[in-house]
């Protein structure tokens, strides 16, 4: 099952014609995602990768029955983007764009309210190196083969830090049933949390990673979750020991403004609702492995 | 992106945000000059550096003539201004505001900010102004009031209203305090800002209103679209260390310790400088060099960390997803070549075609010390590190 995607998940990518588009798209053609085709304004009719180009989403969606769609329109524009996919009745979207301004965001996830819950479309990113389901299908830019198929969920907001993670587990045998990169911007599609009560309803996941950073309200939000709903052990790393109050550390969403977003202060909260923390970067495969054997054992 | 009190003053009184009369000196020649310009007896010379808390710190003087405005800009100008927000190597002074003075009565506190929880913007306003707003909340919680703007439709003037209302604030006042919210939010949402703050909100002996203090941030990402801030950049309050690196499309960020960190990722940076940390060393810098760690981008980030003279030992540490890591290892041997690099300079690969990358290392002749995970680059960076400040010591 995996969430999100799979091989059959029929994909569209917006941005399509662009070289970050075009170079991307030809790697997740490779690894066996279902492409079905592209956006890019102005060049509908055409043919790219063998696939066809489109005008407009809802034309692509008409015509290919696209259900998920990867953004890589550039950021003055990734706004509007997310919301025609929306709209089109795309039903999960990720958006790799980094920089886009965060009251466009804001104006995103207000659009959104206006559908059902049940008819609203899933939005991870921006910001982030996008989903895969490994095995399965790629929805990303990340090194596709550091990835084994396995068992384990795991959500980040980094990109780099989550292939870290990805290859760690790797090297000890650990399967991944979906990676989910949300994002380091500080308004984002989905938190934590969302991505968890997905993971906690896959039947092929067994546990969950999840690789914070300081900054925003999120990772405390997702220990208070995991406690009152989640049966799965959930293990947690959180980047950012060492950065300074105030100061934005890359990410723009990465920035320790208040009571509770410090690395410290987030590790306590994970750690008193039973999450399990990885004491350093260094150790996210080797406690994944721990928590997974001692479910072997209870079962 | 932080701007001086007396620029986000200027941009918000286009909003309709009073303010008292002031005028901008580079010289204690200027100060007086203004002073004479904006009239009265009474004058306030305000230090501008991108740092609250200039009060206690000293940087603001309160004068009643133009030897007592001289001597003020004389002591102020050049120095570097020491608040609690700054950390100890202080920032700059190279401009004054020379405001009129202002009889106080009352003092509030009015805010916007982006909460990320909520995913609005929130307006924050108590009638306990003058303390900053975590004294506020220590010490008189029940005076913070909130609002949030629906982003559909923005700020409603009831929402002003109410907030108006709440503050305690006496009729004759209403109107005033409610352009001046409205204002503000106007000046938040069409200028980008992240934050506008204006503590103290003050009504004045002669029943004015007027924002004696202002601070302005904005969203990085949304300069793009907002040319007439970018030029508010004020490059004199930055770490030089930073600007330099900024300057050059590099995600730095400046630290006090002596192991330089070149990483591909920002996730990854913070992860590096943990690893460190728990190493038992002390990183100089983060660095996220982007995507695609080219050899050129390589050898930038170089310069970056190298213009801190504490760095006594390198750290790279590429996760090579795109890009293959011999092209990032020949990128790494170059720059160390051509920058005649002496320190120890440890380097991490992984990923793509890491095999060829170590073997290019180790073939180049030069003295990089490879490591093979995470923990072992920190802990190889950290040892390096001593070891070469017991040698200079």
């Amino acid at each position: 099952m995996a969430i999100f995607i799979n091989e059959n998940t029929p994909v569209l990518i917006q941005g399509f014609t662009g070289r970050i588009g075009t170079f991307h798209a030809q790697e997740m053609i490779d690894y066996g995602t279902n492409v079905v085709g592209g956006v890019t304004p102005g060049k509908g009719g055409t043919t790219h990768l063998g696939r066809p180009v489109f005008n407009t989403v809802k034309g692509a969606v008409e015509e290919t029955g696209a259900e998920a769609s990867i953004v890589f329109v550039p950021p003055p524009f990734a706004a509007d983007a997310i919301m025609e996919a929306a709209d089109a009745g795309i039903k999960y979207c990720t958006c790799i764009t980094d920089g886009i301004p965060a009251q466009d965001m804001i104006r995103v996830k207000r659009y959104m309210r206006r559908y059902k819950k049940e008819n609203r479309m899933r939005l991870t990113g921006p910001n982030c190196a996008g989903t895969i389901s490994p095995g399965r299908a790629m929805l990303g830019i990340m090194p596709g083969h550091i990835y084994a198929q396995g068992r384990v969920g795991v959500i980040g907001r980094s990109g780099t830090l989550g292939y870290e993670a990805a290859a760690q587990m790797k090297e000890l045998g650990i399967g991944i049933s979906t990676a989910v990169g949300i994002g380091g911007d500080p308004i984002n599609g989905s938190s934590f949390k969302d991505i968890l009560e997905e993971f906690e309803k896959d039947p092929e996941t067994d546990a969950v990673l999840m690789i914070g950073e300081i900054g925003g309200p999120q990772e405390a939000e997702a220990a208070i979750y995991a406690r009152d709903h989640m049966t799965k052990p959930v293990i947690a790393y959180i980047a950012g020991l060492s950065a300074p109050k105030g100061r934005t550390m890359g990410h723009a969403g990465a920035i320790v403004t208040t009571y509770g977003e410090s690395a410290a202060e987030k590790v306590e909260i994970l750690k008193a609702a039973g999450v399990t923390i990885c004491p350093t970067p260094g150790d996210m495969g080797a406690t994944v492995a721990e928590v997974l054997s001692r479910l072997k054992k209870v079962a | 992106m932080d701007i001086h009190e007396y620029q986000a003053k200027e941009l918000l009184s286009k909003f309709g945000v009073p303010i008292a009369r002031g005028g901008l000196a580079y010289s204690p020649e200027q100060a007086t000059y203004r002073a004479n310009e904006i009239g009265g007896s009474v004058w306030v010379v305000k230090a501008q550096i991108h740092s609250g808390a200039r009060g206690k710190a000293g940087g603001i003087k309160i004068c009643r003539s133009d030897d007592e405005i001289w001597e003020a800009a004389e002591s102020l100008l050049g120095k570097r201004l020491v608040t609690n927000q700054t950390g100890p190597q202080g920032k700059l002074v190279s401009r004054l505001y020379i405001e009129e003075g202002t009889q106080i009565d009352k003092e509030y506190y009015l805010s916007f900010v982006m909460d990320r929880g909520q995913e609005r913007i929130v307006v924050v306003a108590s009638s306990a102004g003058g303390m900053d707003i975590e004294e506020i909340s220590a010490n008189n919680p029940d005076s913070i009031l909130r609002v949030v703007v629906d982003p559909a439709v923005g700020m409603q003037a009831f929402q002003a209203r109410e907030l108006t209302f709440g503050l305690g604030v006496e009729p004759d006042l209403v109107n005033k305090f409610e352009r001046t919210i409205l204002g503000c939010y106007r000046a938040f949402r069409d200028l980008d800002a992240t934050m506008v703050e204006i503590n103290p909100l003050v009504v004045t002996k002669e029943r004015s209103l007027i924002a004696l203090d202002a601070k302005m941030s904005f969203d990085n990402n949304a300069l793009f679209r907002r040319p007439q801030i970018s030029e508010l950049r004020d490059k004199s309050q930055e770490d030089p260390r930073e600007t330099y690196a900024s300057d050059r499309g590099l995600s730095y960020v400046g630290l006090d310790g002596d192991i330089g960190c070149v990483v591909n990722g920002a996730g990854l940076a913070m992860a590096t400088l943990d690893m460190i940390k728990l190493a038992g060393g002390e990183p100089a810098n983060f660095l996220d060099i982007g995507g695609g760690a080219s050899p050129e981008r390589v050898q930038k980030s170089f310069r970056a960390v190298l213009k801190d003279s504490n760095v006594k030992a390198l750290l790279v540490n590429v996760f090579a997803g795109i890009n293959r890591c011999d092209w990032v290892a020949k990128g790494v041997v170059d720059a160390v070549k051509e920058l005649d690099i002496k320190m120890p300079v440890v380097v991490r690969l992984a990923g793509t075609n890491v095999e060829e990358g170590r073997k290019i290392l180790a073939e180049s002749g030069l003295s990089v010390i490879s490591a093979d995970s995470l923990r072992d680059a920190a802990e190889k960076a950290v040892a390096a590190a001593r070891q070469a400040s017991n040698v200079t010591a």
